[in-house]
């Protein structure tokens, strides 16, 4: 019997309980298959998996960077389903084994930098958004991309708080969400991506601050109007839609000309790149925006 | 059974000398990762955040002698707010240094700029020039020197305490909680004076010709 329909059934069967209780963080992971991306990846060493996976926003699971390790073991990865609605002529509820079949996985090895002012990088392991989303064939009334986080507080209990509105929700223009960098992401290090990291499915795009990249998504709709972004809806004045990495663009309370780079020691701050370094990919996007107004 | 100065030169003062310096020795294993302690993914944050909650937490700690001298009767807590205050400053200074020497890598266009931009630093830096002549004026030559003087020159403590909770609370991204509750504890422990020399007032205003000057807290 294959894994998954084992899976399946033992959860039909209210037998959860009998299952080990996963802390997904420390289990094993399987391992995924992909290749290497070689052109979208950066030649910097990325960070160890165990920053990346103990120093997190995810404040659905607490607001200190160490709640999401401690605390996601309540997130039931598997089974998951993502909705796919709005503006196309495909859409329709899938189960993510079933998108994960729709495309080969590739490792990109991205710049991530969070708009606290720290960075790292990180080999993600993932498909474009952009491919995906043809699938559905969006109409010319799709002008943006709308995502859902779950809502579910007792799987993650930092949605009982009122930190943030909950769900978490963000959106992308649709031709920033069509552009190759950006990256439904399913695995980290060649394994399933753990909990406190978005699992079972997050969204990344590199040349934008950290929390644009929406974690454990449920649901992807195409919009004809900008959609709201949870920071954007908690402090309008200091976090952006577009929110792209910008040294010149101060955010209201401190500098971001300037960046400490996890993993780095002591000496870490260097400097912050224009759209964190993916500036030739993606300057044409905003050719002739006011990326001051437009932050 | 040793005086009480005795006990508070040989005993108590050394006792709360050690206690006040294993925070900073917590620190520095971590920063060493001797014990199996680790400063974390990103160790200038967390030596930054906890020097600067150290400071707030030493400074409400001198705040408070006052308040439990006078509920408890204990007042000979008094000598020992000096050595706390001066360690409030201990952890102010190592503060600001963790963030010049290792945030802003001596970087001091940047520090200066931060100082001059940012709202949360301008303040933060206030605290800290303020908590200067504080302790350039700690000791009892200068107490002798400057008689009414150093009292009034020492109520400044009250304002680099508001600057330095109010730093905490501008500096902190989103959750607020723990600032709320620094303010709350300073609120009680600066309302608890502001009481107290109230009732001071109305009492000499209610004894007519008396000269009695309200009480120095």
């Amino acid at each position: 019997m294959s894994r998954r329909a084992w899976l399946a059934g033992a959860l039909a069967g209210g037998a959860a309980a009998a299952l080990p209780a996963a802390r997904a963080a420390d289990a094993p992971s399987q391992g995924l298959k992909y290749t290497l991306n070689r052109q979208y990846s950066v030649t910097e060493k990325p960070n160890s998996f165990e920053d990346i996976t103990s120093y997190n926003n995810f404040y659905e699971f607490g607001t200190d960077k160490s709640d999401p390790k401690a605390n996601a073991h309540t997130l039931r990865p598997r089974p998951w389903s993502v909705t796919v609605a709005g503006e196309a002529e495909v859409t329709g509820t899938y189960h993510f084994e079933d998108i994960l079949k729709l495309q080969p996985l590739e490792e990109r090895i991205y710049r991530f930098r969070c708009v606290e002012a720290w960075s790292m990088v990180i080999p993600w392991v993932g498909f474009p958004l952009g491919t995906f989303l043809q699938r559905f064939k969006p109409t010319s009334r799709a002008k943006y991309v709308a995502f859902t986080t779950l809502f579910d507080p007792q799987q993650m209990p930092g949605e009982r708080d009122s930190i943030l509105e909950w769900p978490y929700v963000e959106g992308l223009r649709m031709d920033e969400a069509m552009h190759p960098l950006t990256l439904l992401v399913v695995g980290l290090y060649g394994q399933v991506l753990p909990n406190q990291d978005g699992a079972p499915l997050r969204l990344i795009v590199p040349w934008k601050y950290g929390f644009k990249g929406i974690k454990s998504i449920v649901k992807i709709a195409f919009v004809e109007r900008q959609p709201p972004t949870t920071w954007n809806i908690a402090a309008p004045n200091e976090y952006g839609f577009y929110a792209n990495v910008n040294p010149h663009v101060d955010h209201p309370r401190w500098s971001q000309a300037t960046e400490r780079r996890i993993g780095g020691g002591f000496f870490s701050r260097q400097a912050t790149l224009m759209f964190n370094g993916y500036d030739k990919e993606v300057a044409g996007l905003y050719r002739g925006m006011d990326l001051r107004r437009y932050f | 059974m040793l005086s009480v100065d005795k006990r508070y030169r040989y005993i108590y003062k050394p006792v709360v000398f050690v206690a006040s310096l294993t925070p900073a020795a917590y620190l520095a294993a971590g920063a060493f990762e001797i014990f199996g302690l680790s400063l974390g993914p990103d160790p200038v944050a967390h030596l930054l955040h906890s020097c600067g909650k150290t400071a707030l937490n030493f400074l409400l700690i001198t705040l408070l002698v006052t308040p439990v001298r006078r509920l408890t009767g204990f007042t000979h807590l008094l000598r020992l707010r000096r050595m706390l205050g001066l360690f409030a400053f201990f952890y102010v200074v190592s503060h600001f240094l963790v963030y010049l020497v290792f945030d802003q890598v001596l970087d001091l266009r940047a520090v200066l700029q931060d100082i001059a931009k940012r709202p949360y630093i301008t303040l933060g830096f206030t605290a800290l020039l303020i908590l200067i002549p504080l302790a350039v004026t700690s000791t009892h030559k200068m107490m002798r020197r400057l008689g009414r003087r150093w009292q009034r020159l020492h109520q400044l403590i009250y304002v680099a305490a508001i600057l330095g909770v109010w730093h905490y609370y501008w500096q902190v991204k989103r959750d607020v909680r723990e600032p709320l509750l620094y303010i709350f504890m300073l609120a009680v422990l600066l309302g608890y004076r502001i009481v107290v020399r109230w009732q001071a007032r109305r009492r000499v205003t209610s004894k007519s010709g008396s000269a009695t000057a309200p009480e120095r807290i």
